[in-house]
Formats: structure tokens, C-alpha cells, sequence
């Protein structure tokens, strides 16, 4: 079956710079009830892997750097 | 034969099942009762921000407290808020521990507002009575819940979702089969006793953005804890009486008339004018919201802009710190002030919900469902309006009798056959090297929903969708998952699937009108006492199909006058003379 790829902005910043991931933190990854953030492979840091984002805002408020930003998605903003 | 290396198993005593609400003080409580039991809670998501309270809860909605109500008036607020198809001495179990909960979350540190004599500062939201305790500091209760997991040694296991529950030759329940969302492997946890509490099914229906987690209830609830009830054969209960809730517009959370209401926000039509008596949430109340936004006085609104600003604050205090705190962003985007504008609203998708409507998972005053050794609290399970309470309460009361149950039981003899067949089928979906993506499949499942099973409900609507849904079964072979997530995905699409079932099923069998919005059958637009004064039981019959059945409505303990009755059937305002 053929697939294909469609681009999606996701709600979840991380700002890299203050992100902590690559030092070992986990927090906001843990928290996240979908299970939406991973570590990004390329820079070690976290960011929204996946566009399943209930705005609940843990990530955010558990982030020990203040790095991750929860904007409302865009199809209901 | 014997389990492969590939699939451990753990044995546990006390097996609970989901961490948000009622999971933790379920686990809680099986240690209290037996500190030598091992008590394991599992949890999809990780515990410490699982669930509906994720964020904290900014009050009480269904507070028992001496002085305000009683036991008795509780019951019957309910029985009539139900439209009288309630189990009372379900609703009686819940309102009697009602308070002594309250204290028992005051005493670990759960705020709850008081007057300026130190009492419990009620306020009035039903029709009847009095039972809204606000917590405008509740964004810490699952720090709180997860401080004594700590401090009592249950073992919490996070990331793994049950998929399956196991039952032994006598038909008792002994565990489950769970699946680890981060590896995409499976095990076996072999229990003495289970408790579910995993929550609403809150991903059946669309949401009208049209984004597939842009839900009501936290989308992790998408009716785990139902289908796995309806596949080891227990009862489910009242799938007809759907959820649907009145809420932010596109926010889709909720707006809050609860919190506002005490305070002088209410519910109004385009033309900023009240149209419903009573703001606590029934079927009754979503008829009347539903016809304004349907008619020519919508939509409907949340209306503060008369208020003081320093209500307005302790209203954006409350709201946007509290259980859905980005509802402040989304407002902020939009450039919506409560001080100059009214708040559209809308109503929500369906779901089973017992913490606000009725339909669940069966359960009697002790938690017990219709299997022996499976317990059922909170969302998932029947006992109706329960909310953040009763979800504790019944957590209490199930970890109680799951303890004393497990307590002379041995370990059960697996069915290896049965969960070797199950682990194939559970990991099908990431063997593929190609197929349907679980994104697809749960959207067109999801819009099924919404094109043919809300209300108002038609038969032949019901029938096409039933059928739509069902063809939908020959997908599941072709589903695809690319990583251990997408596969948690398809496996939660799974349950939505038997969900969505659940809904067509129940909603046919009940031929008649109740519950206002819930269940208005517009080919049996009228309420029959005569015949359908009963639950609508569901299950899995002996031929693996899915049935209903009639339960009687059991004798009330509580008795209600003819006002009490029918409190619930006058929600719209009169128009004065």
C-alpha cells in the first residue's frame, strides 16, 4: 500500500537552548500523557514527535528550564 | 505448554489498572488493608500526570458535606438528575464516605476552600441541593496522590497498557495481558484481584475541530478499561445514556459553570439571556442547550462580561491555573476577554462517562463488577455523576474488598494458548511492512461516530453506521504501525472500534426517549416507564456476539416525592408574563 507524508505544525515547542534532554533530563517526556515527546536524535534534545496533543500542559509547567512553550494546536486556535 | 522467554510474567496480588483518579487511592487503600500484599499499579501514561485530574481539579462537584445535604438528599438529587434508573444503594455507598473522604484528602494536603470560620465553603450548582466545594488550589492533587504510592510501596509500572484481561477455569478474573508503549513487547501480570480504573471513554466521537485529540476527556481515556471488560465478559451498563457535555467552543474543554456559576457567570443565548434554570450538567439541561443552539436564539454562550473585575479575576485565577489551564492561551489568541465579551460555547463529542453521565462498566455499592475478582471505580464504571469524588470514594472501596478477595486466593493456571494467540494479535500491526496507518483508521472510525450514532438518534441512521462500523473489522488485519507507538495507536483504535459497537448496540435496544440530549430516539421521542424502566445491560454472549438485556431497577433505598421526580424535566427558563 502507498503512503505518503504530510507536513503538520505541532503545538509543543522546546526551545533548544534552555532544553536539558541531552544532559539526561526526561521530565517532560515522562510526563506527557500521549506519549508525544521523544528525544530528537539529531541535537539529543526533546521535541513533539507526534501531532496528539491534548494542550494539557504538564511539559510545560514540569520543565525544569522553562524550555517547552504549549501553544493551542492550529486547527482549534 | 509454557510461555516463551519473550513474554515474562509477574505475579502481583492486587493488580489496579490505571493511574489517574481512582487508581492510586485504589492502590492505597489494598496496601493499607494489607501492607504484606504486593499491589501493582498500572498505568498507560506515567502516574504522575496521568488521567482526567492531569492538571489538578479546581473543585468538588459532588460533595456530601453535614450542615449542606445529606446521604439521602444526594441520592435523590441524582435518582432524579438519572431519570430514576439508578442502582441507589450504589449512589448511597458513594454519598455515606463522601464526606470522610474529603477529610481524608484534606489531611494529605489537598486544599479545599473555607469560609472565614474554617468551614467547608459550599456552594449551590444543582437544582436541588447543595454539593459544589471549589478548590482553587487543586492543581496539586496527583503530586499529592503520588506521594503516598511512595510512601505505601506499590509497585507502579508506567507505559504499559492493558489490553487484555485474563480469567481463570472458574471465571475469575487473574490479570491481564499489557502491552510496553516504549519497547512494543508484551507481558502477562497474573493477579489475585483486579481493579480497572482507566477512566472514560472519551475517543469515540470527533470532536467538531476535527482534531482527533482535541477531546473532552484526556484522549489516553479512549475505553480500554470497556472493552476489556466486554471481551473477559462482564456487564456493561447504560452505553446509551452518552456523555456529551456543554464546553468551550473548539477548546472543547469545560467552561466552567461550576466554578463560575457561585460566582454570577451563567449560560446564556445570543442575546445574553438565560435560557436554562439550573447549570449542573443532565441530559435534561444538554436537551434544552442543544435546542438554543439549533434555533434562532444561538449559540450559546458563556456569560461573564457583567461581572466585577475582581470576580473576573479570581475567575481567570481559578480557570486558567486549574484541571484545563491553556484554556487562558486559547482565549489570549483569539483576543477573548471575559470582562468585554461573552464565550462562544458548543457541545462536545460523545463518550461513556460515569463520572458525569451514567454508562460503564457494571458495578454494585462494593465495586464488584458482574466477573468475580474484577472491580471497576471512577469514569469507566457505572455508579452515575460520580466525578473527581466519587472516582476516590469507590477507588477506596474497591482496593477495601479487592484485598479481602485476594487475600485466600492462590495464583491461577494461565490460558497459555489464549495469550500466546493474543500476543500475535496484539503485535500484528508493527510486523507489516505496510498497511493502514492507525491515524487513518481511528479518523474514519471517529467520523462514523459523529455522521450516525449522536443524537438526535434515528434507527436506520444507527443501522448504517452500525454497519459501517462493523465492515471497519475487516481493516484491522491491514492495520499498520511503523514504531511501538503507532502500534499503542492501533490498539486503542481496536478498543474505540468495540466502543463505537457499544454505543449503536445499547442505543437500538433501549426503544424509547431518556435522559434528555443523551438518549433522544427520535423514532421513540417519548418516555416509557412501562417498558423501559430498567437498565440496558451489554455483553458478549455465549456466541462471542454483542447483546443487551434488561436489569430491573433495584428497590430504592430512598424514596422521592412526585416534585422530587420530576425537578430535572423543567431546565428551560419561563418566559415572564
Amino acid at each position: 500500500m502507498p503512503t505518503a507524508s504530510q507536513n503538520t505544525l505541532v503545538p509543543v515547542v522546546v526551545d533548544d537552548e534552555k532544553c536539558i534532554a541531552d544532559k539526561g533530563c526526561r521530565t517532560c517526556i515522562d510526563v506527557c500523557p500521549l506519549d508525544v515527546l521523544w528525544i530528537n536524535e539529531k541535537t539529543g534534545k526533546a521535541h513533539m514527535k507526534y501531532d496528539e496533543c491534548w494542550y494539557c500542559m504538564p511539559c510545560e509547567a514540569d520543565c525544569p528550564t522553562d524550555a517547552v512553550t504549549v501553544n493551542i494546536p492550529y486547527l482549534l486556535s | 505448554m509454557a510461555l516463551p522467554d519473550d513474554i515474562p510474567v509477574i505475579d502481583v496480588d492486587i493488580l489496579v489498572i490505571g493511574g489517574g483518579t481512582a487508581g492510586p487511592m485504589a492502590a492505597v487503600t489494598a496496601k493499607e488493608n494489607n501492607p504484606d500484599a504486593k499491589v501493582m499499579l498500572l498505568e498507560k501514561a506515567n502516574v504522575k500526570r496521568s488521567g482526567a485530574i492531569s492538571m489538578g481539579m479546581d473543585g468538588l462537584n459532588n460533595a456530601v458535606v453535614p450542615g449542606h445535604s445529606t446521604p439521602e438528599d444526594y441520592v435523590k438529587e441524582i435518582t432524579t438528575a438519572n431519570d430514576g434508573i439508578v442502582l441507589q444503594d450504589g449512589v448511597l455507598a458513594y454519598a455515606e464516605r463522601s464526606f470522610g473522604m474529603i477529610q481524608k484528602l484534606d489531611s494529605w494536603g489537598v486544599y479545599f476552600q473555607k469560609d472565614e470560620t474554617g468551614e467547608f465553603d459550599m456552594k449551590k450548582v444543582h437544582h436541588l441541593g447543595t454539593y459544589v466545594l471549589p478548590m482553587p488550589e487543586g492543581h496539586n492533587v496527583k503530586k499529592i496522590l503520588y506521594r503516598r504510592l511512595r510512601r505505601h510501596r506499590v509497585v507502579v509500572e508506567n507505559r504499559l497498557q492493558a489490553i487484555r484481561l485474563l480469567k481463570d477455569k472458574t471465571g475469575s478474573a487473574c490479570g491481564c495481558i499489557a502491552l510496553s508503549t516504549r519497547e512494543g513487547t508484551v507481558s502477562v501480570i497474573r493477579a489475585k484481584a483486579v481493579i480497572m480504573c482507566t477512566g472514560a471513554a472519551g475517543r469515540i466521537g470527533l470532536p467538531a475541530s476535527g482534531y482527533l485529540y482535541g477531546t473532552y476527556e484526556n484522549p489516553s481515556n479512549c475505553g480500554d478499561g470497556h472493552s476489556m471488560a466486554y471481551h473477559v465478559g462482564a456487564e456493561l451498563s447504560g452505553l446509551e445514556c452518552y456523555q456529551i457535555n456543554p464546553l468551550l467552543k473548539d477548546y472543547n474543554g469545560p467552561a466552567c459553570a461550576y466554578v463560575t456559576g457561585p460566582l454570577g457567570g451563567y449560560t446564556a443565548n445570543a442575546k445574553g439571556d438565560r435560557f436554562i434554570e439550573c447549570d449542573y450538567w443532565s441530559g435534561q439541561m444538554m436537551m434544552e442547550f442543544y435546542n438554543e443552539l439549533q434555533g434562532g436564539n444561538g449559540p450559546v454562550f458563556l456569560k461573564l462580561d457583567h461581572l466585577a473585575e475582581e470576580t473576573i479575576q479570581e475567575i481567570e485565577h481559578v480557570l486558567h491555573t486549574n484541571e484545563r489551564p491553556s484554556r487562558g492561551r486559547f482565549h489570549d489568541g483569539r483576543g477573548t476577554d471575559y470582562r468585554s465579551s461573552m464565550v462562544e460555547m458548543h457541545i462536545s463529542e460523545i463518550g461513556f462517562c460515569a463520572g458525569h453521565s451514567a454508562s460503564g462498566v457494571w458495578i454494585n455499592e462494593k465495586g464488584e463488577t458482574t466477573v468475580p475478582g474484577l472491580y471497576g471505580a471512577g469514569d469507566m464504571a457505572s455508579i452515575p455523576h460520580s466525578y473527581m469524588l466519587g472516582a476516590f470514594v469507590y477507588g477506596d472501596i474497591c482496593g477495601e474488598n479487592a484485598a479481602e478477595y485476594a487475600r485466600d486466593r492462590e495464583f491461577a493456571e494461565l490460558d497459555e494458548a489464549y495469550i500466546l494467540s493474543e500476543r500475535d494479535r496484539i503485535l500484528a500491526p508493527l510486523k507489516r511492512t505496510d498497511g493502514i496507518p492507525p491515524n487513518q483508521f481511528e479518523y474514519k472510525l471517529r467520523r462514523l461516530v459523529n455522521d450516525y450514532l449522536q443524537p438526535p438518534k434515528v434507527t436506520k441512521k444507527m443501522d448504517i453506521g452500525l454497519a459501517r462500523i462493523m465492515a471497519m473489522e475487516a481493516d484491522i488485519p491491514l492495520l499498520h504501525a511503523r514504531d511501538p507507538h503507532e502500534l499503542l495507536r492501533a490498539n486503542e483504535a481496536q478498543h474505540i472500534l468495540d466502543c463505537a459497537k457499544m454505543a449503536a448496540v445499547a442505543s437500538m435496544y433501549r426503544q424509547e426517549s431518556r435522559w434528555g440530549l443523551y438518549h433522544n430516539y427520535v423514532d421513540y421521542p417519548q418516555t416509557n416507564d412501562a417498558d423501559w424502566f430498567c437498565h440496558v445491560q451489554l455483553f458478549k454472549d455465549d456466541n462471542n456476539q454483542m447483546t443487551c438485556k434488561k436489569r430491573p431497577v433495584k428497590p430504592y433505598v430512598v424514596e422521592l416525592d412526585e416534585h422530587e421526580k420530576t425537578a430535572y424535566q423543567q431546565m428551560r427558563v419561563q418566559q415572564a408574563n
